[in-house]
């Protein structure tokens, strides 16, 4: 009040007042902030780098095309992680679901999160480089409010923002250098993905199964922005595939949504993505088998062509979603190797698949979760034979297992090829009864037409687990249960013979033997982790990052959880961190 | 069997603007169509097209929500033009409602944000049995015979409230809402 008064009073240094303040405003302005030195030299992403980046990097989601989710490093061992402790923790400022790994380039860390952020940070010390943040309108459809990571390229930092625009950024400054719309928000396309990049292109896909959307893969060109190609997971009329949408329109609003970002082989140039479930949710309101949803597609990155596909389950009726992709694994069988495709299904399979330089080939398909749906799988093709009695339909309730979240959800498994182990975060002992109705289609609203109630088997003794599987043997070499958690937590396996994951209701990080499964370390975080963990280099030194930050499905699922068994799956406390831990 | 009240006087005037201004078109139709809903302002069910004002016997006693956008009276704009405009009504047993929820509703119909206050997901679940709303993305339970507290779930605030009046035998909107519409975004 009293600076209005002068202000009003005296007209003359008013006016000075303001041609000052404006012109130090515009200075202000216009001096970029000083880049730290550690961004100075920022050392650029190559596609050699990606391709095989070095020990102490973890430069793509997975760290390397082959999805292993596996570090070298092999300073922390069974032997040692009781010491570890936190050195670092970084507040994200969000809430909600922080899915995305710690990348790290050259001891630049690049961290999303919710809330259409981008974090840099010194990898070291957790010193903020710069924080980027893209506005999200209250209008923005967005069903799971999370981002799974981001790409790196060159000097770029790719992030798929939640209302469908693909952003790149300059890893110096945090500055958008472009932007380019990849599909319309407000019918319900959103995404949460974290970009693949490879070939010069950068790959994102879009969420929105729930919403009546066509599924598709879409890549740009890295440095421009520039559509280089849109590939639909749901042929249109006269393409292949399309006689498996036999009935009218129904392609156009057929799902197979995209939400997990792809694995790739160099080698081929191909790279291979999971696709979610078909829309609306009933089979039955979809005839056919619905090709390519609950499939991985094999699409060759320099044109979108589709070069192979396996549908692990057609005409899904039970909100199987596969959009995690398989591993690139070989393996070995009756004596022979094969080149592989590993796939954790959500419809409760462990699925064998042999990689070429197109087609996709079947191998062997186990359950690794109670499933009461398949009755057999075509030992030639994998399909699998369903029991009539657990698909439900319209008006026609079904009970299955595993639930509609599937023997395990979207978090990524883990492989190490010192152990030969496949690491995988299941849920256990969980079911679902559904009924389907009539549903009608109208842009950005829900388009389900089912009603669902979960339930726990009888006699469960336990829901979360993790999982040990041998590769070449295909058998189940350990496994750890949570008796009252589920287990939402991506994996990690390290070179010194560790597995790394969180995932649970006590917001416990936790470290496991990779070889026996003996749990060996754990430490409570701030909120319950559902973040991919990473593993980098700082200074010589060994470090392991994970984000913690419960929310979307896991929450879901927990409160789902307590009204069955009331305190048995208290509520988690929400909020986000970045956390990284190391030997002291 | 309507509540008239305040009623009456805002009908004849509705009326006859609504009379007045029939077929004209509005210049900012876009705006009036995503501006949030006012006093006076009628619903209509989603999706339908040319649908007429919704009356409380066209919300069926104690079943599933029905999703409605508001209806400028004086131009007949259908405020559809943002999605936090999704009304749910539902029609209760008056005796069941607490005082503050019996005084926002019209003949037992209450209405509430379709928005989940949670993520932005629409409530579209109704449980008959315990007559509770739910929203089936993270399963935040509200109860609208008490103001759409949280009942159960990570959601982190009430569904605001849309207070409700008849005016001539139709339901109208009595007051803006009760709270900012929208979600979480801290």
């Amino acid at each position: 009040m009293r600076t209005t008064k002068v202000v009003g009073g005296t007209a003359t240094a008013c006016a000075v007042a303001v041609l000052v303040n404006a012109s130090m405003v515009t200075l202000l302005s216009q001096q970029p902030a000083p880049v730290p030195a550690i961004l100075q030299s920022y050392k650029p992403v190559t596609a050699e780098r990606l391709k095989k980046p070095d020990d102490g990097d973890w430069l793509s989601v997975r760290r390397t095309y082959d999805g292993w989710g596996y570090s070298p490093l092999e300073q922390l061992t069974p032997g040692n992680v009781a010491r570890l402790q936190p050195v670092w923790v970084f507040a994200t400022g969000e809430r909600s679901g922080h899915q995305a790994p710690p990348m790290v380039n050259n001891g630049v860390m690049f961290v999303a999160t919710p809330g259409n952020q981008v974090i840099a940070l010194d990898a070291k010390t957790g010193a903020q480089l710069w924080r980027y943040r893209r506005p999200i309108s209250d209008e923005v459809i967005q069903l799971h409010r999370t981002s799974r990571g981001v790409g790196l390229y060159g000097n770029k930092v790719y992030f798929a923002a939640a209302e469908a625009v693909l952003v790149a950024l300059d890893a110096a400054t945090g500055k958008e250098v472009w932007t380019a719309k990849v599909d319309e928000n407000r019918n319900g396309y959103y995404m949460s993905v974290a970009p693949l990049v490879a070939d010069g292109k950068v790959m994102v896909g879009a969420s929105g199964g729930e919403l009546g959307i066509r599924g598709f893969i879409a890549a740009f060109d890295a440095d421009t922005g520039k559509p280089a190609w849109k590939t639909y997971t749901v042929p249109a009329p006269g393409e292949t595939g399309s006689a498996t949408w036999p009935q009218g329109d129904q392609w156009k609003t057929g799902g197979g949504s995209v939400w997990v970002t792809g694995n790739y082989d160099p080698e081929t140039n191909l790279a291979y993505w999971g696709t979610g479930n078909g829309g609306p949710w009933m089979g039955d309101q979809r005839p056919g088998d619905n090709l390519y949803t609950s499939s991985t597609l094999a699409i060759d990155v320099a044109t979108g062509a589709i070069k192979g596909h396996h549908q692990y389950h057609p005409n899904d009726s039970w909100d199987w979603d596969e959009v995690s992709p398989p591993i690139l694994a070989d393996y070995t069988r009756n004596g022979r190797t094969v080149k592989g495709l590993i796939d954790v299904a959500r419809d409760g399979y462990l699925w064998f698949l042999e990689r070429s330089n197109g087609p996709i080939g079947f191998v062997e398909g186990t359950p690794f979760v109670k499933q009461n749906v398949f009755k057999s799988l075509d030992p030639k093709t994998g399909r699998p034979d369903v029991d009539p009695d657990h698909k439900p339909g319209t008006g026609k309730r079904a009970t299955f297992c595993p639930s509609l979240w599937g023997g395990k959800n979207w978090p990524p498994v883990a492989f190490s090829p010192k152990t030969r182990l496949l690491y995988i975060p299941a849920n256990e002992n969980l079911c679902e009864t559904m009924i389907g109705a009539p549903v009608s289609y109208s842009p950005g609203q829900r388009y389900v037409g089912a009603t669902y109630t979960f339930s726990i088997a009888e006699g469960a003794d336990h829901v979360g687990e993790v999982q040990a599987w041998n590769i070449d043997t295909g058998k189940r070499v350990w496994t750890h249960t949570y008796a009252t958690s589920p287990n939402w937590g991506p994996m990690l396996a390290t070179g010194g013979g560790l597995v790394f994951s969180g995932g649970t209701n006590d917001r416990e990080f936790h470290a496991f033997d990779a070889k026996s499964g003996k749990l060996l370390w754990k430490f409570p975080t701030n909120s319950g982790i559902i973040g991919q963990p990473t593993s980098f280099l700082a200074g010589g030194r060994q470090y392991v990052a994970v984000q913690s930050g419960w929310g979307v499905d896991s929450q879901g699922m927990e409160t789902q959880l307590n009204n069955l068994r009331p305190g048995d799956f208290p509520e988690v406390p929400e909020g986000g961190a970045v956390w990284v831990f190391a030997i002291k | 069997m309507a509540k008239i009240g305040v009623g009456r006087r805002a009908v004849l005037k509705g009326g006859a603007a609504l009379l007045l201004v029939k077929g004209q078109t509005v210049g900012a139709q876009g705006d009036a169509a995503a501006i949030r809903p006012k006093e006076g302002d009628f619903l209509v069910k989603v999706d339908t097209p040319g649908a007429k004002p919704l009356t409380p016997d066209d919300v069926p006693v104690g079943m599933t929500q029905t999703m409605a956008w508001p209806l400028d009276p004086m131009d007949g704009t259908v405020r559809n033009g943002s999605r936090l405009n999704r009304i749910l009504l539902l029609r209760l047993d008056s005796s069941t409602l607490t005082p503050d929820t019996r005084a926002r509703a019209a003949d037992g119909v209450v209405a509430y944000t379709a928005i989940c206050t949670h993520t932005g997901c629409e409530v579209i679940d109704w449980h008959a049995d315990e007559q509770m709303l739910s929203c089936p993305c993270h399963y935040s339970k509200f109860d609208p015979k008490d103001g759409a507290r949280v009942a159960d779930g990570p959601a982190p605030r009430a569904l605001p409230a849309l207070p409700l009046q008849t005016i001539d035998g139709k339901l109208a909107v009595a007051k803006p809402f009760t709270t900012r519409v929208g979600f979480e975004q801290p």
